[in-house]
């Protein structure tokens, strides 16, 4: 029991972060490599507003706590469409891989630029108290309230966003421009709008994980986002990459993963090559994932 | 209502339009024919704002409009199905259609236009739910210009709507052309291959060839044109 809260808690945050990924390339067909970073931004964020909203909510309260994501939300999601229009848009005609190793540099600019002491410098900060310390007993497990809340999060974000994309008219604006930007252009859609929008989105959905992941975590640094990003792309590609429950799905599969496999004694060092072996195995018998289904790559 | 001048087109070295200019005149259903690569569908883009001219002018109801992108067009009132029909084919027939409504704000008028191309494509009414990838060529092709009329546009550009589809069928969609024209009094642009259909329905007809207008007569005369005859109408 307390295993599987310990995994659904982990897994929950990978699976917001696989969702981050999983819009951005839903609708661009595009992996941005600085969605880990986003996360740390969202955790610094988080790091910077909390003691200022402390006064206001009270110190580790449920209210301070979705205070400061949301602000972190809004801080990342503003950063996110800046670092679209800056680095992403004047490459919109290149070849793919262009904007992809650009995205790695704006990725290393943002890992390393932040390490500099004028930003954040490169030694591990604590993370406020947002939360009340003590623990809840629910079946015999005994859970941290930060790991009751995140798995509401995200199945509360993973219905809304389900919601966005298929029932409004921004969302059906955004699966149009994923399956061709000129038709969607004739239609009145301005492809620059929907593009900011959805960086905005997944860069907003960053920052809730960074908060999140921050409280669970000791201690916040500019290298934080790389393993959960890693591990969270790895999740939206094996849940089947496009697909928001395809991301939640993975996310899980690998936080639980990694909590059951940690948890055994002689192979817990093993843990991350274990989680990907599974990983690899998976995707030989289901190459585009486990929700996603096989399509021919548009030439 | 809408008029080309001296548009000139280009892709990287190579010129595609070489200074065409061509009238639509308001409510006619005028004809651009040629062979392949003549430049039909290069035109269509550049006066929808998918490619920039490098010289010339596209004016739509006298305004210059050669500097607009395609999404502010479409809000002038120029609407354009594309070549290959582009449906969103991820999408279900009614969001297809929806889309073409997409910057409009009047939920009635949107009701009565969704009534107006269901009657003139009743098989699209049938098959809203569907996925549009799922459609026959043909029904694409009604989805395609039903989606397009759903803006509500003052002039159609419609590329190639014989391309792909059932023979039986071509007949179907140029009477549905003809009676879109009729009932809205719509302005349409037409570019086509199958020249002898599309100098049937029109009013008015130009003939491209390598990126230059070679011809341009009212289409009964272009019909018995020697030239045309022998070029794109297969001889006799």
């Amino acid at each position: 029991m307390q295993q599987l809260v310990n995994g659904l808690a982990l897994g929950s945050i990978y699976a917001l972060i696989a969702l981050g990924y999983t819009m951005v390339y839903g609708v661009l067909r595009f992996i941005n490599f600085a969605h880990a970073d986003l996360l740390m931004l969202g955790a610094y964020a988080g790091y910077f507003v909390a003691p200022a909203l402390a006064p206001v909510f009270g110190e580790a309260s449920y209210g301070l706590l979705a205070a400061t994501v949301f602000l972190a939300a809004v801080a990342c999601a503003g950063v996110g469409a800046g670092i679209e229009y800056l680095a992403y848009r004047p490459l919109r005609n290149r070849p793919k891989l262009t904007v992809l190793i650009t995205a790695i540099g704006v990725s290393l600019l943002m890992e390393f630029g932040c390490q500099h002491p004028a930003v954040f410098g490169a030694k591990t900060r604590p993370f406020p108290q947002l939360l009340p310390a003590e623990q809840i007993h629910f079946l015999g497990a005994t859970v941290s309230r930060v790991d009751m809340v995140i798995p509401l999060v995200t199945c509360g974000l993973l219905m809304g966003l389900w919601w966005l994309v298929q029932r409004t008219r921004m969302g059906m604006a955004m699966r149009a421009v994923s399956f061709n930007q000129q038709a969607a252009a004739l239609m009145g859609v301005n492809n620059n709008r929907v593009i900011s929008f959805t960086f905005a989105l997944g860069s907003a959905l960053a920052a809730v994980a960074g908060v999140l992941y921050s409280v669970r975590a000791s201690g916040i640094d500019p290298l934080m986002g790389i393993r959960p990003g890693l591990i969270a792309f790895s999740a939206a590609v094996v849940g089947g990459i496009g697909d928001l429950a395809g991301a939640v799905l993975g996310g899980l599969l690998l936080g639980m993963l990694e909590t059951y496999v940690g948890g055994l004694p002689g192979v817990s060092n093993y843990r991350d090559a274990i989680s990907f072996g599974m990983l690899v195995v998976i995707l030989l018998v289901r190459p585009s994932g486990l929700l996603g289904r096989a399509q021919v790559e548009k030439v | 209502m809408l008029e080309v001048r001296d548009l000139e087109v280009g892709y990287g070295a190579i010129t595609a339009l070489h200074g065409i200019s061509l009238k639509v005149e308001t409510g006619r259903i005028v004809t651009l024919i040629g062979a392949n690569g003549a430049g039909k569908t290069t035109t269509l883009r550049a006066i929808s704002g998918l490619l920039r001219a490098r010289r010339g002018q596209v004016l739509l109801e006298g305004l210059d409009v050669t500097r607009c992108a395609a999404h502010e067009l479409v809000a002038r009132g120029l609407a354009h199905s594309p070549e290959g029909r582009m449906v969103f084919a991820n999408l279900s027939v009614i969001e297809n259609l929806r889309m073409g409504a997409y910057l409009r704000r009047d939920a009635e008028g949107v009701k009565r236009d969704l009534e107006f191309v269901y009657g003139v494509f009743p098989r699209l009414q049938e098959r809203l739910w569907q996925q549009a990838g799922t459609l026959s060529g043909g029904e694409q092709q009604m989805l395609a210009i039903g989606r397009a009329l759903m803006s509500r546009p003052k002039c159609l550009l419609l590329d190639e709507p014989s391309l792909g589809i059932a023979p039986k069928l071509v007949q179907t969609i140029f009477q549905k052309i003809v009676e879109i024209n009729r009932q809205l009094g719509l302005t349409i642009l037409l570019v086509e291959q199958s020249a002898h259909m599309a100098l049937e329905i029109s009013h008015y007809g130009y003939v491209l060839e390598t990126g230059r207008i070679l011809l341009e007569d009212r289409a009964e005369v272009l019909r018995t044109n020697a030239r045309v005859r022998e070029a794109y109408l297969g001889g006799g």
